[in-house]
């Protein structure tokens, strides 16, 4: 049923009709309306569900982990800072093989303190195990979420999920929202069902300690489920079209196919992209979008397929690597190494961190700024007048 | 049917230094648990001797995370049990040592006393980090020379008093608290039973001596552990609902029978002054809880 939703209570919704048994979060700006919505959900009696307010988002992640290892489906949602106090923990749930799935409202990462948007965040975590999602619109966090709860409860998966919204932007903008029904999600994401568990009747220890023996083993096995991932997500995104009507994959190409500049993006932002590129395209430029909706497992083949034979590509990062290139231009640049048909061209840009705004203008000057000379890591909309002086004077001149 | 006779939750074979008191104490806690039991176990000796892959001492369902989050993943199983229907018929143990429990733990215990959840925290009190090499923790004991707190000739090794654990935990207003020494099982395993029998949040403290960080000779551990009791160092004492309804009574033997035997507190027996203020500390408690049987 289509909804007028804010993306928080669309999310709040959506991971209700998955039915988590155990919910627990720790309050931080923008996740806190989904909590929120799921309180209210459960104060209401519409929900069945240990919704726990814990004094930690340690101990949201850790609760969760508990929960999940009991057998039970759990959910936990936080940004920036509470991310980052749970990735301790992250790593663990995903070395122990628990399915938790949590949403990330992204934000910047504090110092200075900015509660507002980019996916500095997750995008940190991208070596943690976590399986990522990135969403465009509300509607897409909304299927997201089903996906990623089939994806990580699949015994051959068993690993935990994010499904990354751009804090604000989506987070607190409303948009109308296709909603499935109770009976549509049931059928799509049928009761979990533990491999395995804490469970009395056949005890089990969770949480070894591994000696150089057999450490290594585990990381390879958890390499070995990505590969695995990357080839049966396919059909796990048909089954969903199937249900839902609604068809994704790892990356959607936008206007691609006679494009000689391609900006490749995650997030909110690649709204904005598609309306530069129809103004653009009005005027007979040949631009495109790639999008990139799975940043892990990292999509190398389908990256490459889609912008094959494109000359020009920016990667627009809404996060940054300080001291090397920006990490999604990094991944991208490392995925066509050796390729006969890479790029002539891979960009990278830097835009939208703390929440400064990524206008249709920003874009154009990407697009603009991408011609014959590769750029690495220029900040767009940056301003020059807030620097304390030229950075030519402050690096160039200084001696050890 | 006594002990010996049933087959113990805890197995052999694990690989404990010989003497180690945290061992004796976890066998006795999960016998006495019983196997309906589910344990979260955080970072420290006994998740590392108990379980290091593929055997694992624990024959009732175990779980290990992290250093200082094992409560929150006890009050996560308890969530899922009350989901599940099942959590009548279960007990949920987060258990930890005196680091784990009072350093880094001490926020996630707290999250569980305030929120109330039906789970037995246990603090393995063997007075420093132990695992890591015998580095100083909030329990450390005053005057207790480890890695972190060495003596030297501007030190008397650790400055500071032991947290007071009971107390903090009396404060969250929870059901029951208690301390135990692996010095009197059946008094351990008396009081682990009657943990389990009140619903909602409890606390077990249990001393348990370790030969290779305090420095004795591992055949000794139940007579240190019996004199740290006996000199009114360790009082084991158990309050319900903040109320203190018990004290193991003492005949207050003298501080120093209880230091020599350790090399942790070896630079203290010559120092009368810094033996005095140990005294003190025991003097204290006896005064405190009335440890002292009449008569004596």
């Amino acid at each position: 049923m289509k909804e007028f939703l804010e993306g928080s209570q669309a999310i709040a919704k959506v991971v209700s009709l998955c039915r988590p048994g155990v919910i627990s979060a720790y309050p931080i700006t923008p996740q806190t309306h989904i909590v929120e919505g799921l309180a209210q959900l459960v104060a209401d009696g519409k929900l069945d569900s240990q919704f726990i307010n814990v004094e930690s988002e340690h101990s949201a992640a850790s609760l969760v982990l508990g929960g999940s290892a009991t057998g039970v489906r759990v959910y936990t949602a936080t940004s920036a800072q509470g991310l980052f106090l749970m990735a301790e923990v992250l790593f663990n749930i995903a070395g122990m093989r628990l399915p938790v799935v949590l949403t990330c409202a992204n934000r910047a990462m504090s110092a200075p303190i900015s509660i507002w948007n980019d996916q500095q965040d997750s995008v940190s975590l991208r070596d943690s195990g976590l399986i990522q999602f990135y969403a465009e619109n509300n509607q897409e966090a909304v299927d997201l979420h089903l996906i990623a709860y089939r994806l990580a409860e699949d015994k051959d998966v068993m690993l935990p999920a994010m499904v990354c919204i751009d804090g604000y932007i989506l987070t607190h903008g409303i948009e109308t929202v296709d909603m499935p029904t109770q009976e549509e999600v049931d059928k799509f994401l049928p009761r979990y069902q533990p491999p395995y568990n804490l469970d009395v009747d056949h005890p089990l220890t969770l949480g070894f300690l591994a000696d150089p023996d057999y450490y290594m083993e585990t990381r390879f096995a958890i390499q070995e489920t990505y590969k695995e991932i990357v080839k049966f997500m396919p059909q796990l995104f048909e089954q969903f079209s199937s249900a839902f009507g609604r068809s994704y994959n790892f990356v959607e190409k936008y206007h691609l196919e006679d494009a000689d500049k391609v900006i490749v993006a995650m997030g909110s932002v690649c709204g904005t992209i598609k309306d530069v590129v129809d103004e653009l395209r009005k005027k007979g430029k040949r631009v495109g979008l790639l999008k990139i909706m799975v940043l892990r497992p990292f999509p190398n083949q389908q990256i490459c397929n889609a912008l094959k034979g494109i000359s020009r590509i920016a990667v627009l990062d809404r996060a940054l690597s300080l001291g090397s290139i920006a990490p999604l231009a990094s991944e991208i640049k490392a995925s066509f190494f050796g390729k006969k048909k890479a790029p002539k061209i891979i960009s990278s840009f830097i835009a939208g961190l703390g929440g400064r705004d990524i206008t249709k203008d920003s874009i154009k000057e990407i697009f603009r700024q991408l011609n014959q000379k590769e750029i690495t890591g220029n900040f767009i909309d940056l301003k020059p007048e807030l620097l304390q002086a030229p950075l030519e004077t402050t690096l160039g001149n200084r001696s050890f | 049917m006594s002990e010996l006779q049933v087959k113990s939750l805890f197995a052999s074979g694990h690989t404990a230094c010989a003497g180690c008191g945290q061992s004796i104490a976890a066998r006795l806690v999960i016998n006495a648990a019983g196997s309906n039991t589910i344990i979260a176990n955080n970072t420290g000796c006994l998740e590392v001797f108990t379980t290091k892959y593929p055997e694992s001492a624990w024959r009732v369902p175990w779980v290990h995370s992290l250093f200082e989050n094992a409560a929150a993943v006890a009050s996560g199983i308890e969530a899922a049990l009350i989901f599940q229907g099942k959590k009548d018929k279960i007990s949920v143990i987060a258990q930890a040592g005196d680091g784990g429990t009072a350093d880094i733990g001490m926020q996630a215990l707290s999250g569980i006393w305030e929120r109330k959840h039906d789970v037995l925290a246990i603090c393995y009190d063997n007075e420093a980090y132990e695992n890591t090499g015998i580095q100083r923790s909030g329990l450390t004991p005053y005057g207790a020379s480890t890695t972190t707190s060495p003596s030297g000739a501007q030190s008397f090794g650790n400055p500071k008093l032991k947290k007071p654990m009971p107390e903090i935990a009396n404060a969250h207003g929870i059901a029951y608290v208690a301390t135990a020494s692996v010095g009197f099982p059946q008094d351990l395993q008396r009081k682990v039973k009657k943990a389990l029998s009140i619903k909602g949040p409890k606390y077990l403290q249990i001393h348990v001596p370790c030969p290779l960080g305090w420095g004795y000779p591992s055949s000794l551990t139940y007579q240190i552990a019996k004199l740290a009791v006996g000199t009114g160092l360790y009082p084991l004492i158990e309050y319900e609902n903040g109320m203190l309804i018990g004290v193991r009574k003492i005949s207050s033997k003298s501080v120093e029978e209880y230091l020599k035997p350790q090399r942790r507190f070896r630079h203290i027996i010559n120092n009368p002054d810094e033996l005095a203020k140990i005294q003190e500390i025991a003097n204290n408690n006896i005064k405190k809880y009335n440890l002292v049987a009449e008569g004596n």
